[in-house]
């Protein structure tokens, strides 16, 4: 069976881990060669995930920007004095929190972080319309879909979802939830964290976490679904 | 037949993301998976929710400013010719 290992391997799109790993390396050996460029390409992957978690603790997007600015700054100052005991990654995005927490603080923002996901995971928020839903008292299906009325979901042409227009929604959904929400779904979702790290990172317990990632991602569907037939 | 009371729809589009991340107790995974099995409609849910996940994993980067990325690419090099 020798010959399955020296077989060319399938071609499988990129699983998260694999880029997260890659970036890591990435940046090590920029910050190692003094690669500019490369440098800067991990900066640019980062950005969006770093301007999210910083939004969430401070008030305007400005001060976020320089929250990154600045942990980026205290990286290079500081990257001789990292030991490499963590990821290099969960370093440099625990450099940021700090930072955030520290200007909002400074800013005397009313809400910390903590309150804001706890507002953001509190109550009831239905995923879904009610109601497109029979009611409780429905003889033969309570709570289910009103296909009679014809409010069942409907699946989406295959690959609609990967066309620029349908991505640029999907973008724009994302960045008009709510800043707890909208960190954690760009975190878990859009740049691969485990769900661990960001519940580290933004301090949130596992049930908090997923009840913030869940109302994104419902509100995200929701909003894809109003534009694809 | 399952002697557990069947999960609804509106039930299920609320624990999607408990069930994805193993966070649903046994009885309620099966539940979810004997309600998917029978219902047409929340399969496609399921499905949309799916690929809403995969399609957020291909966003593209964010740009990075002009001001920002000189202001950094100066930063890095002061450090990298650094003492």
């Amino acid at each position: 069976m020798a010959a399955l290992c020296t077989a060319t391997p399938p071609v499988y799109a990129r699983p998260v881990w694999e880029t997260v790993a890659t970036d890591e390396q990435r940046l090590l050996a920029a910050l190692r060669d003094r690669d500019e460029a490369a440098f800067m390409d991990v900066v640019a992957r980062w950005r969006k995930a770093m301007l999210n978690v910083a939004r969430a603790h401070v008030s305007t997007p400005a001060s976020a920007e320089e929250v990154v600015q600045d942990t980026w700054l205290a990286v290079l100052q500081g990257i001789d004095r990292f030991e490499g005991r963590s990821a290099l990654r969960t370093w440099v995005f625990r450099i940021l929190v700090n930072h955030a927490k520290t200007r909002g603080v400074r800013e005397r923002r009313t809400v910390p972080f903590s309150s804001l996901a706890r507002e953001e995971a509190e109550g009831d928020e239905p995923s879904v319309d009610p109601s497109r839903f029979l009611d409780a008292g429905h003889p033969q299906w309570p709570h289910h879909w009103n296909t009679f009325d014809g409010c069942g979901p409907r699946a989406w042409p295959e690959a609609r979802l990967l066309e620029r227009e349908a991505l640029r929604v999907l973008q724009r959904a994302i960045d008009a939830l709510p800043p707890a929400q909208r960190a954690v779904i760009t975190l878990r979702d859009v740049e691969g964290f485990p769900a661990e790290e960001v519940c580290v990172l933004l301090g949130l317990s596992d049930g908090n976490q997923r009840v913030l990632l869940h109302r994104a991602r419902s509100k995200v569907r929701a909003a894809l679904e109003a534009v694809l037939p | 037949m399952s002697s557990l009371p069947e999960m609804p729809c509106r039930e299920l589009v609320e624990v999607i993301t408990d069930y994805l991340e193993d966070a649903l107790p046994a009885d309620d995974r099966a539940r979810f998976e004997a309600h998917l099995h029978e219902c047409g409609p929340c399969r496609d849910y399921v499905e949309q929710f799916r690929e809403v996940i995969a399609a957020s994993g291909r966003l593209a980067p964010e740009d990075v400013p002009p001001e920002t990325r000189d202001e950094l690419a100066r930063a890095f090099r002061a450090w990298s010719q650094g003492p």
